[in-house]
């Protein structure tokens, strides 16, 4: 049995009462929660703590159960004592983005000025925003430098902004199957996205939290349009190829015939159970604004000028999303501003959820990374 | 782009390595273009404490090299070296690997932009063995560090020691070490300008500058 979002005990702290988190459209936010989940134990020096940062439709629950679905954490491949991101070693600290419906304050919270849901007067927030939240975090947290920031897809985004925009408490960055400003085809992915929740009547202008009738509609074609980018064809055929769902017959109908269709509903369904619609108009308009380089008067190697941070970069062969190339054009600007950084595409047919499956190669890149980091940093255990 | 692995030799052949170190000062900041799998790399850090970089073509060699803890970005010498920035470096390796680019001399002008000092080793075409091999048999050369056939190799560019330092005239490129090895992996005492060392030199390592 599933529970509405709403229904959850999450680990969450209230930050920005005291001084409001200015915010890159021109507003800020006070008084906001940042949920987050911690795995492992923070050192005596502190110098041991990993920052994971979520994909679009991630949350704070990396390792652990996700308490709607009840299924496990979306990088448990990853995260636990004596994985990759071992947390035996490691403390490891995932939270939920600003915009979130985890916990973290978004368009689905009260408004403290109206008593209402913020719905659409929530302010539009950036990935800057997010990276702010999170210092705001680590400053609750009394963690000087993360150890890393490691995050895939929007995760990466987060990764990138961290160390350009902190690189003083960013020890090391590891932006996997990202790039350093959202593309036009991966916005024009997001728009169709969009548009199938407004047009769902039960968006309602995006004030349906009173209602009974959510767009969920909407947001289960806008998951399944974007579920499609995050395969390749190679793993869609592998998975499904022509096959017939529970029928040996095509019905001449518009019945989910092919297997596909079946998993590309299913997924559909699933997501409207655990996700906010407007949380996920927010978070792909954070992803659209994303440009690292215009941040920087067009220079994307000045975005990380004299950087101390060292970087591991991986892409996946497969990955039409945020393709190989996206991902080199981080790597050579980083290159050029003489940064430390290793790079490494994955060969893979899995395409951009790569980075969320259990991908041996990239395991061994990212461990081997840490270690080596952690020799410089002096981290012995 | 040229996917092709690079010419590895066999690992006893690799004499190369300690007479390039040899040329390093210690401390000083190394780029290897076409790393391999980093030992290389690996020995500078080890023995003369660099802080080292590198560049492979092949996932393979730099899955290894950075799961080994190694900085080593995935690309191509031919065209990833514009990428970074002049003088970043106070020695450019090229190891074993002119033989395999497309455009050499462009190789050679990017390693000393790159670097302050760029250190070349390759083998000699001219060395007795492939003249044997070409002059007697009538076949392309087959030795012990070139060990592939002319129909599988990634080499394209080989040239002998007398090319090599006639393109470095060519360039205006000053020859400030150099160092000539021969078939049984030993250090030759002649010039390498001498026709001795243009027949039985087996490698070359030459550090360049740009005066």
């Amino acid at each position: 049995m599933s529970q509405s979002p709403e229904h959850i005990e999450i680990q969450s702290v209230l930050l920005g009462n005291d001084t409001p988190l200015p915010l890159d459209c021109g507003t800020s936010i006070s008084d906001f929660n940042m949920a987050y989940c911690t795995y492992g134990t923070l050192n005596a020096e502190k110098s041991n703590a990993i920052l994971i940062c979520h994909a679009l439709t991630g949350d704070q629950f990396a390792a652990s159960r996700q308490p709607v679905t009840g299924k496990n954490g979306w990088w448990e491949a990853m995260i636990g004592a004596g994985k990759v991101l071992d947390t035996d070693k490691y403390f490891i600290v995932c939270s939920n983005v600003l915009g979130g419906c985890m916990g973290t304050t978004g368009p689905k919270d009260i408004d403290p000025k109206t008593g209402e849901p913020y719905g659409l007067n929530f302010p539009i927030i950036t990935i800057g925003d997010m990276v702010r939240a999170q210092a705001r975090l680590q400053d609750y947290l009394e963690i000087d430098s993360w150890f890393s920031v490691i995050g895939g897809s929007m995760g990466g985004m987060q990764a990138l902004q961290w160390a350009s925009a902190y690189p003083e408490r960013c020890f090391s960055a590891i932006p996997i199957a990202c790039a350093p400003r959202h593309s036009a085809q991966n916005i024009a992915f997001h728009e169709v996205g969009r548009q199938a929740v407004m047009a769902d009547p039960n968006w309602q202008g995006g004030d349906y939290y009173a209602s009974e009738n959510k767009p969920t509609s909407g947001l289960a074609v806008a998951r399944m349009a974007a579920h499609v980018t995050y395969l390749s064809e190679a793993a869609l055929h592998r998975k499904f190829g022509r096959n017939l769902q529970d029928r040996d017959n095509l019905t001449y109908g518009f019945d989910a015939d092919f297997q596909v269709e079946s998993y590309l509903r299913y997924q559909g369904i699933n997501f409207v159970d655990r996700f906010d619609a407007n949380s996920y108009l927010y978070i792909t308009r954070a992803m659209d604004y994303f440009d690292l380089a215009q941040d920087h008067g067009g220079s994307l190697s000045k975005a990380f000028d004299n950087t101390k941070t060292r970087f591991c970069s991986v892409s996946f062969s497969s990955d039409w999303l945020f393709p190989t190339a996206e991902n080199r054009d981080i790597v050579h600007a980083l290159i050029a501003a003489a940064a430390n950084v290793s790079f490494v595409e994955v060969e893979t047919d899995k395409g951009h959820d790569a980075f969320l499956l259990e991908t041996p190669e990239l395991f061994k890149t990212v461990q081997g990374f840490l270690q080596s980091t952690a020799k410089s940093r002096g981290l012995t255990t | 782009m040229n996917q092709q692995p690079k010419f590895t030799p066999k690992k006893d052949v690799r004499v190369d390595w300690q007479l390039i170190a040899d040329m390093i000062e210690p401390k000083s900041r190394v780029l290897d273009v076409g790393c391999d799998d980093g030992q290389l790399l690996a020995h500078l850090m080890d023995t003369k404490d660099v802080d080292g970089r590198g560049i492979e073509l092949s996932q393979h060699g730099v899955n290894i090299c950075v799961a080994n803890g190694l900085s080593v970005v995935q690309g191509n010498a031919d065209t990833d070296l514009i990428y970074y920035p002049d003088g970043g470096f106070d020695y450019a390796i090229l190891s074993q690997t002119l033989q395999a680019t497309y455009q050499p001399h462009v190789v050679l002008e990017q390693l000393l932009r790159v670097g302050r000092r760029a250190i070349v080793s390759f083998p000699n075409f001219a060395n007795w063995r492939c003249r044997y091999y070409l002059a007697l048999k009538g076949r392309m050369p087959m030795t012990s560090a070139l060990d592939v056939p002319w129909y599988e190799t990634p080499n394209i560019h080989f040239c002998t020691l007398r090319d090599f330092t006639a393109l470095c005239d060519q360039m205006g490129l000053t020859i400030e070490k150099s160092v000539i090895v021969n078939s049984a992996g030993k250090v030759m005492t002649q010039s390498h300008t001498g026709p001795i060392a243009n027949l039985l030199g087996a490698e070359c390592i030459f550090m360049l500058s740009r005066s």
